[in-house]
């Protein structure tokens, strides 16, 4: 379980959100009704950077928002399990918007359901589209992302770790 | 940040700081929901929580229940003139009936010191005191902590004056031992008839000056004047209550710029302050009310995470 390998490097995660913001404003046609919401903790934080690249690119600030799923998720009883609880910040009205949620990893797609589950409490979204940095497989649930910095095939028992500098002092992503 | 493991809330008394800051923290999160416009979070779907309360109270019964819907739990309201109670069943039958009908957690309020410790012993169910006679009312007590700590940043060193009925006063109580293990200074201040005596052993000042306790305060707390609990027998008259220990515009210049006026509710308009200090700009009386919901989400969320993992290893 030592083995650490790679997957991408502060560059490689550079490269991937600018991808990526080009890849939103495409869609969208510009930033227009667009809005970010990023999951609590690192999703908040890559939502950061992406509203900056496409402010770089578009010249225009889109709205930016961050939810903390806690309080929907499906194993608040299970044995051990206590999460902290952080603010959801949503300070703008969702309705009639494209809203682009970004995680950082993308895994069973049960972080996804509360997210989605908790969006709608807000409001009815125009669409929601889907962003992470890495899409590992072994989804529970129908769920896919519309956009993804990395595609890497895993084994149910590795683990992906996502390391940014605004919390972990470095940008780097890790199968360990 | 630590754990919270406990499987009732009795009192602030047994509560580390660390324990209380968990409770104060986790109802910073949940103040958020309910400013939304749909005021309700899925996370204790399924969970059954009853109010017993057997001694009259509205705003903490009300403030309890809108926190459990905001939780998404289902809650049961239990008067004592609609309970088997009044039939001469034991409080703890009561209770051990509910826990049959698979309650999980249970708000009590009762009048005599000590029914929620009985009830906690003896349930399995997490047990949450809402007041038991002149003891405690923890959730009243994090709930002012909470208060002072959103307007003043900090609660350590703040000078805290605790004005009226001391002898009577759960919240008195609950506070102090809340308000010294976050190193405030309390002065508690009243009329020697409803001071307990004593009470200095308890790390506070005592005065029966009211002058002495506005002087330098940044926190006056104004208890309410019980007569239904026997405020009324240490008292001569209310009239010389009002002249000696109400708050006026007056009294309140010689307090701190920038003093925060508090006070459990509901209060008597005249007695324990005037109109124009309870509607003022120093009062933080209202915030208290709306904090309250989002500290007992916090305390029904804590417990009902305990509670869960406790069932999940007695069936498994």
């Amino acid at each position: 379980m030592d083995k650490k390998a790679i997957l991408l490097d502060s560059d490689g995660i550079q490269r991937a959100l600018v991808r990526i913001s080009h890849e939103i404003l495409e869609r969208a046609k510009g930033t227009k009704e667009l809005a970010l919401v990023g999951i609590r903790t690192r999703g908040a934080f890559l939502a950061e950077r992406l509203v900056r690249e496409i402010e770089k690119i578009e010249g225009a600030k889109v709205a930016i928002g961050a939810l903390d799923i806690t309080l929907y998720r499906d194993d608040l009883t299970m044995i051990g399990h206590q999460p902290v609880l952080h603010k959801t910040e949503l300070n703008f009205d969702i309705t009639d918007k494209t809203i682009v949620l970004v995680d950082d990893v993308l895994f069973t797609g049960r972080t996804i359901r509360c997210a989605l589950d908790e969006l709608v409490d807000f409001g009815r979204p125009k669409r929601i589209q889907l962003a992470v940095l890495v899409d590992r497989g072994h989804r529970e649930l129908p769920i896919r992302a519309d956009y993804v910095g990395k595609n890497v095939p895993t084994a149910l028992e590795e683990r992906v770790e996502v390391h940014l500098t605004e919390m972990d002092g470095k940008d780097e992503v890790m199968l360990v | 940040m630590n754990k919270w493991t406990r499987k009732d809330l009795l009192g602030l008394e047994e509560l580390t700081r660390e324990e209380i800051e968990i409770i104060l923290d986790t109802a910073a999160s949940f103040k958020e929901v309910s400013a939304r416009s749909v005021k309700k979070v899925p996370a204790l779907r399924g969970m059954t929580i009853a109010n017993l309360f057997l001694e009259p109270s509205t705003r903490t019964r009300i403030s309890f229940e809108l926190a459990a819907k905001r939780l998404s739990a289902d809650i049961l309201n239990i008067a004592p003139s609609a309970s088997s109670i009044s039939k001469g069943e034991t409080v703890k039958d009561t209770a051990r009936n509910f826990e049959a009908m698979k309650v999980d957690l249970m708000v009590v309020r009762h009048q005599s010191s000590g029914t929620p410790h009985l009830l906690a012993k003896n349930l399995s169910a997490g047990v949450i005191n809402a007041g038991d006679g002149a003891h405690e009312h923890p959730t009243q007590g994090l709930l002012d902590l909470f208060t002072i700590r959103e307007h003043k940043k900090k609660i350590d060193g703040l000078k805290v004056s605790i004005i009226g009925d001391i002898a009577f006063s759960r919240v008195a109580r609950s506070n102090l031992w809340g308000l010294s293990k976050f190193g405030a200074k309390v002065t508690l201040c009243g009329p020697p008839t409803l001071m307990p005596r004593g009470v200095e052993q308890l790390g506070a000042k005592v005065t029966h000056s009211l002058e002495e306790a506005i002087q330098d305060a940044d926190v006056l707390y104004l208890l309410r004047v019980q007569l239904e609990r026997g405020s009324g027998k240490g008292l001569p008259s209310l009239r010389e209550y009002v002249r000696l220990y109400g708050i006026d515009g007056e009294r309140l210049k010689k307090a701190n710029p920038d003093v925060l006026i508090m006070h459990p509710g509901p209060v008597n308009r005249g007695v324990e302050l005037t109109s124009d200090v309870a509607d003022g700009k120093h009062s933080v009386i209202l915030d208290q009310v709306t904090n309250g919901i989002a500290v007992r989400m916090a305390v029904l969320y804590l417990l009902a995470s305990v509670r869960g993992r406790n069932v999940k290893t007695t069936h498994s």
